[in-house]
C-alpha cells in the first residue's frame, strides 16, 4: 500500500473525530510550544547577556564607596571614601590589574544655542575608555593632559549629539554644562542599552579633574564615586579582586573585624547571575515541556488504544480483503504521528506568539531559530512514533476473523 | 483436472472457557477448477465455519488445506493476506461494509493493499459497480443503501481484483427473488468465464444454479452431489 493512500485513510479516520483528534493533541501543543518558548527565551537571554558583556567591556571589576553585608545589602552607599589617588595606586600597585580610572558622575543641563538635554555627566580618566571598549567615531578621546590640566573639553554619546545638534558635527561646538562652556572634541561610537535597561549614548564624559573641579556640588574635589578596573585576563579576575581589596584595606587603615568603607563588584559575576537565572527560566520550561510532553504522549497513546478498540471490525474487514500486518501497523502508527505532527505545529505557531509576547515584555529579542523549530518538529513526531507503536502493534496483531466477529 | 481447493479431514474446535464445541468434525472434498459448488445445511451446521478456513480467515484445528496445491496451513500471516487479496474473492455473510464510506470506496479496498494507483481502482471500481447493477449509487454511503444494494456492493469488492476464487456466504440472503436471479445470473456468467465459485445458501433455488451441491449437517458432510447440465438452470 502506498504512503499517499496510508496518509489519506488516517486524515478521514482524524476527522471523523474532530474534536477528540484536537484534545488529544492538546498536552503536544502545549509541550512543543514551551519547547519552542524555552528556546525562544534561553538563546535570548544568552544573546543579551553576551551584548551586555561586550558593552561593559571584559574582565571589570568595580570599586564603589561604602561597605557590602554578607547579605548583599550596601550601608553607607555614597560616603566619599575613594579618591582619585586609590585608583592610581591599584593601577600602579595591583600585578593582576591592566588598568583603572576613577570617575565621578552627576546629572545636569547640556546647553547648545537654544537647545538643551538633560543627561548624565561622567568624568573619567583616559583609561576608562579603553577598559569599557569605547572608541570615539570623530575628533578625538579624552588624554591624560586633559586630565592634568583640567581642562573645559567634554566627548559626546550619541544621544546627547542627536538632541544638541540633529546631524550637525559638533566637534569643535562650545556647549554649556551647568552654566560653564566646554568645547566639543570628540563623539563616542554607538554602544546602546546597559545591562540595568538604561540608554549609556545618553551622556557626557569630562576629564576627571575637570569634573572634581567644576562640577562636584561640594568641595570633595579629590573623590570619586567609583573605580572601574580592568584585570589583566579573566583568570586574573579572582585575583585582581584580592589584591585591590588588601591595597585598599591597607590604604584606608581597615584592619581585623573592621567594616570596610568600599566594596568590589565583580561584573561579570553580575552578569553570571543574570545568565543563571535565565538558565533557571529556561530550565523552568523545560520541565514543563517534558511534562506536557509525556502526558500527551500517553493521551495520544490511550486514545489510540480506544481507535483500535472501535474500529476492531474496520481492521477485521482490512484484513479479510488483503491488509498484511504491517499495512494495519503504518495505518495507526500512521495516525498517531499526524495528530503529533499537527499537535507539533500547532505548539510551534503557539510558542512563538508566547515568545514574542515574553520577549515583549522582559525587552529581550526573539531568537526563534530554524533549528529550534524543526527540534521541535520531529521531537513531536518522535512522540508519536514513541507512543502509537503499542497501539499499532496491537491492531496489527489481531486476528482477522476474531476481529471480523468483534461486537 | 486440477483440484483448486483440497480440504482433508478439517476439524474447527471453538474453546469458549471450560466449554468446547466442534464445529467441524473432521470435512473433506476437493473443488476442482470451474466449478460452481452450493453448500447447503441447516443453521449452525458448519457452514461459514467451513468458508472461513477455506477463505484462508480461519485456521483449522486439524486436518490440511490444499490451494492450488500449495499447503495453507504452513503460510504465514502475510501469504495468507496476499492469498485473500489477489486469489480469493470474498462475500461475508454480513456484508462487512466499511461504515461512512461511500460504495465505490469499499470497492476499492482490496486494489489499495494490491498497490493498484488511484486512478485505476477508480474506474475498476466503477465498472464492477456497474457490473452488479449499482449504477447511479457509487457514492452513497452503506448507511444510505438498501440491504439488497449493500449485498452488492460486497460482492462488487469480492470481484474488483478479479479472483480465481469466488467465495459467497449466503450472497442472496438479503434480497428479493428477482435480483437475486439477477446476480445468480452473473455469477453463472462469472463461472462461465472460468472462476470457481463455492456459495452458501439455504435456498434450493439459488444451490441448482451450481453445479454441485455439498449439504452439511452438525460438521459433517451428509450429501455431495454433482448435478447433470441438464438439472441445471439457464
Ligand atoms: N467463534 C465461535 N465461537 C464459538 N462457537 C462458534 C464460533 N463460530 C461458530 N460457532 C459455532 O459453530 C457452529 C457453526 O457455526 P456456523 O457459523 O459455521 O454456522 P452456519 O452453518 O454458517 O449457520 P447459518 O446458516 O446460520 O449461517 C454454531 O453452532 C456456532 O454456534
Ligand atoms: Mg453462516
Amino acid at each position: 500500500m502506498d504512503f499517499i493512500q496510508t496518509i489519506k485513510i488516517s486524515l478521514r479516520a482524524l476527522r471523523t473525530n474532530k474534536m477528540r483528534s484536537f484534545l488529544t493533541m492538546l498536552g503536544i501543543i502545549i509541550g512543543i510550544a514551551a519547547v519552542i518558548a524555552m528556546m525562544a527565551v534561553g538563546s535570548g537571554a544568552s544573546y543579551v547577556i553576551s551584548q551586555q558583556i561586550a558593552s561593559i567591556g571584559s574582565n571589570i571589576i568595580l570599586v564603589i564607596p561604602g561597605a557590602t553585608t554578607s547579605s548583599g545589602l550596601r550601608t553607607g552607599g555614597g560616603a566619599h571614601t575613594l579618591t582619585s589617588d586609590d585608583a592610581k595606586a591599584i593601577m600602579s600597585e595591583c600585578p593582576s590589574v591592566s588598568m583603572a580610572s576613577g570617575t565621578v558622575r552627576s546629572s545636569g543641563q547640556a546647553v547648545y544655542g537654544n537647545l538643551n538635554w538633560s543627561t548624565l555627566i561622567m568624568g573619567g580618566t583616559p583609561e576608562l575608555f579603553e577598559i569599557r571598549e569605547w572608541p570615539v567615531i570623530s575628533g578625538r578621546s579624552i588624554s591624560q593632559q586633559d586630565v592634568d590640566s583640567a581642562s573645559k573639553v567634554c566627548i559626546l554619546g550619541l544621544t546627547v549629539v542627536e538632541n544638541l545638534f540633529g546631524s550637525a558635527d559638533p566637534v569643535g561646538k562650545v556647549i554649556r554644562i551647568k552654566k560653564i562652556p566646554f568645547t566639543v572634541i570628540g563623539v563616542l561610537e554607538r554602544k546602546g542599552q546597559s545591562p540595568q535597561g538604561t540608554d549609556q549614548d545618553d551622556t557626557v564624559f569630562v576629564p576627571l579633574r575637570t569634573a572634581q573641579r567644576s562640577l562636584a556640588r561640594e568641595n570633595h574635589t579629590n573623590n570619586i564615586a567609583a573605580i572601574l578596573v580592568q584585570a589583566k585576563s579573566e583568570k586574573l579576575l579572582t585575583d585582581a579582586e584580592e589584591e585591590i581589596n588588601s591595597l585598599l584595606k591597607q590604604r584606608h587603615r581597615i584592619t581585623g573585624s573592621k567594616e570596610s568603607d568600599f566594596t568590589t563588584r565583580n561584573l561579570s559575576e553580575i552578569l553570571a547571575v543574570a545568565e543563571k537565572s535565565a538558565q533557571a527560566m529556561s530550565l523552568l520550561l523545560g520541565a514543563v515541556a517534558s511534562i506536557s510532553l509525556i502526558v500527551g504522549g500517553i493521551g495520544i497513546m490511550n486514545i489510540m488504544l480506544v481507535s483500535v478498540t472501535e474500529r476492531t471490525r474496520e481492521i477485521g474487514i482490512r484484513m479479510a480483503i488483503g491488509a498484511r500486518k504491517n499495512d494495519i501497523l503504518m495505518q495507526f502508527m500512521t495516525e498517531a504521528v499526524i495528530l503529533t505532527l499537527i499537535g507539533g505545529l500547532l505548539g510551534i505557531a503557539i510558542g512563538s506568539v508566547g515568545a514574542t509576547i515574553v520577549s515583549k515584555i522582559l525587552s529581550w529579542p526573539t531568537l526563534i531559530s530554524i533549528q529550534s523549530i524543526s527540534v521541535a518538529f520531529f521531537f513531536s513526531g518522535a512522540i508519536g512514533i514513541f507512543f502509537g507503536l503499542y497501539p499499532a502493534k496491537k491492531a496489527a496483531a489481531l486476528n482477522p476473523i476474531d476481529a471480523l466477529r468483534y461486537e | 483436472m486440477s483440484a483448486v481447493i483440497s480440504i482433508n479431514n478439517i476439524r474447527r474446535v471453538f474453546v469458549m472457557g471450560e466449554q468446547q464445541f466442534e464445529a467441524l468434525k473432521g470435512v473433506s472434498f476437493d473443488v476442482n477448477k470451474g466449478e460452481f459448488v452450493a453448500i447447503m445445511g441447516a443453521s449452525g451446521s458448519g457452514k461459514s465455519t467451513c468458508m472461513n478456513i477455506i477463505g484462508c480467515l480461519d485456521p483449522p484445528t486439524s486436518g490440511q488445506y490444499f490451494l492450488d496445491g500449495l499447503d495453507v496451513g504452513s503460510m504465514n500471516g502475510d501469504q495468507l493476506a496476499d492469498i485473500r487479496n489477489k486469489k480469493l474473492g470474498f462475500v461475508f455473510q454480513g456484508f462487512n461494509l466499511l461504515a461512512r464510506t461511500a460504495a465505490v470506496e469499499n470497492v476499492e479496498l482490496p486494489l489499495i493493499y494490491a498497490g493498484i494507483n488511484s486512478k485505476e481502482r477508480r474506474s475498476r471500481a466503477m465498472a464492477v459497480l456497474e457490473e452488479v447493477g449499482l449504477k447511479g449509487k457509487e457514492f452513497n454511503h452503506s448507511s444510505q443503501l438498501s440491504g439488497g444494494q449493500q449485498q452488492r456492493v460486497a460482492i462488487a469488492r469480492a470481484l474488483v481484483n478479479n479472483p480465481s476464487l469466488l467465495l459467497a456466504d449466503e450472497p442472496t440472503g438479503n434480497l428479493d427473488s428477482s435480483t437475486t436471479e439477477e446476480i445468480m445470473n452473473l455469477f453463472t456468467a462469472l463461472n462461465h468465464a472460468g472462476i470457481t465459485i463455492i456459495m452458501v445458501t439455504h435456498e434450493h433455488d439459488v444451490a441448482s444454479f451450481a453445479t454441485r451441491q455439498i449439504t452439511f449437517r452438525d460438521g459433517y458432510i451428509i450429501s455431495d452431489n454433482k448435478s447433470s447440465n441438464k438439472e441445471r438452470k439457464a
